[in-house]
């Protein structure tokens, strides 16, 4: 099981994930979905700052001059977490105006209520 | 397919051709095209807005037929085992994954590679950033960063294609449009203006602090443009948009966010361009820990900042009235 006693971060990540995902999946409401869907980027982002900690070691802003690559952690996954974020928060923005439509459209929002009366209007 | 083909017309190639010349729409007819009526939204509108909270959500006894009701359930409880299965398996498979990576903290884990190391080691002294995330995104990987912006500037847009409210539409549906707004804002709220007196300039200088402390501490465009735009946000909730229409309207941000990318696209491409050729650049690292030095960073942190700070602001008042 090598270290899964050691990696709480990545454990509460992955918890984290499958719940944004269950509410993803089971929640009927559109607006509880698209939150369900945060959930699941906020664990991503969980994930890869827990990926770029190093024991013992600051933030990678220089201080006092000192340039020694073993005395701060790695920035590559903070830059990775600020693109995650910057595309998130967009397509939640999209995902919420198009639920503003379809709740204008038909008065719930409910996905199951919404397919029944995309189906009526067909017959 | 030849033209002299008997079955040459409607045929692909034909239908092509047509397209191409325009006299041909594959999609017309298939789809709706054009606006709803407004009829939908007339009287229609009023009543779901205030009678909707009073519903109950016991959707299934109003929705569905008898026979069908049955034939839904039946759905929604094999949906429910599987979605379960689909669930309870992920976690299983991730958890199993995560017993086979590093240790957390480990130095020698396989991310902590070369490419981080010289991020920190060369950083400083090729960037002029002291912050090295800063000098990362803003410098090394520009153009990611451009594209972040880009991202965020074209959600805007869409959102605005789909909740836009047009301005000269008649006033009947306007002052619908109002009375709703105020159904769910205060309006001229005491206790929220004097809270909003005492914290909007707070949080704009502090915005405007972080954006220009971006790479000598931790900050940037992207956070200082967030609190700014909150504190814009704040601001409109409390005094209503006359005020805030003086001086963020339509094309204020427009020519807000379009000339801050346009600068970004213009600054870097020189950069770069001098950068891959080997001539001279006229921007210098400067001073490691001043506010004027690191070359572009700081101006690129502005643009971002601005391009952040009206993506926020427009995307409260789309979604509160449906225009900036």
């Amino acid at each position: 099981m090598g270290s899964f006693a050691t990696n709480y971060e990545e454990i509460a990540a992955v918890l984290l994930f499958v719940i944004g995902m269950s509410n993803l999946v089971f929640q009927p409401n559109l607006l509880k979905k698209i939150i369900g869907l945060d959930i699941m980027d906020s664990a991503v982002y969980l994930f890869l700052a827990a990926k770029g900690y190093i024991e013992g070691r600051t933030a990678p802003i220089v201080v006092d001059g000192i340039l020694d690559a073993s005395h701060y952690i790695n920035p590559v996954p903070a830059g990775l977490v600020l693109t995650g974020i910057v595309v998130s928060v967009s397509v939640s923005a999209l995902m919420m105006a198009l639920t503003v439509c379809l709740y204008r459209e038909y008065h719930t929002l409910n996905i199951d209520e919404i397919m029944m009366k995309l189906r009526k209007e067909e017959d | 397919m030849s033209k002299k083909n008997p079955n040459y017309r409607n045929s692909f190639a034909d239908k092509f051709t047509r397209w191409v010349k325009g006299d041909y729409d594959p999609i017309a007819g298939q789809m709706e095209m054009n606006a709803p009526d407004k009829e939908v939204f007339g009287d229609e509108r009023i009543r779901y807005v205030h009678l909707h909270i009073v519903k109950s959500n016991n959707y299934s006894e109003r929705m569905f037929e008898e026979g069908l009701a049955k034939n839904v359930r039946r759905f929604t409880g094999l949906y429910k085992v599987f979605g379960a299965i689909v669930a309870i398996f992920i976690a299983c498979l991730l958890l199993w994954t995560v017993s086979y990576l590093p240790k957390f903290g480990d130095p020698n884990a396989p991310e902590n590679n070369e490419v981080a190391t010289r991020y920190i080691e060369q950083g400083l002294s090729e960037t002029g950033a002291v912050n090295i995330v800063t000098g990362m995104i803003l410098d090394y990987r520009a153009f990611d960063t451009f594209g972040e912006s880009c991202v965020l500037f074209v959600a805007s847009c869409c959102v605005l294609i789909l909740l836009r409210v047009d301005k000269d539409e008649d006033p009947e549906s306007r002052a619908i449009e109002d009375m709703n707004d105020r159904h769910y804002e205060p309006r001229n709220d005491t206790i929220l203006q004097k809270v909003a007196n005492f914290l909007v300039p707070l949080m704009i200088v502090f915005g405007i602090y972080v954006v220009l402390n971006g790479h000598i501490s931790p900050g940037g465009g992207f956070s200082g443009g967030a609190i700014i735009g909150s504190g814009l946000i704040l601001y409109l909730t409390a005094y209503g948009f006359e005020k805030t229409q003086r001086f963020m309207n339509e094309k204020v941000v427009k020519a807000l966010t379009v000339g801050a990318l346009t600068f970004y696209c213009f600054a870097k491409s020189y950069s770069f361009y001098t950068g891959a050729n080997h001539l001279h650049s006229i921007i210098t690292p400067g001073t490691p820990g001043n506010i004027l030095s690191a070359g572009l960073i700081v101006y690129l942190n502005i643009c971002v900042g601005i391009v952040v700070a009206c993506t926020m602001y427009s995307f409260y008042t789309l979604f509160r009235k449906g225009g900036i």
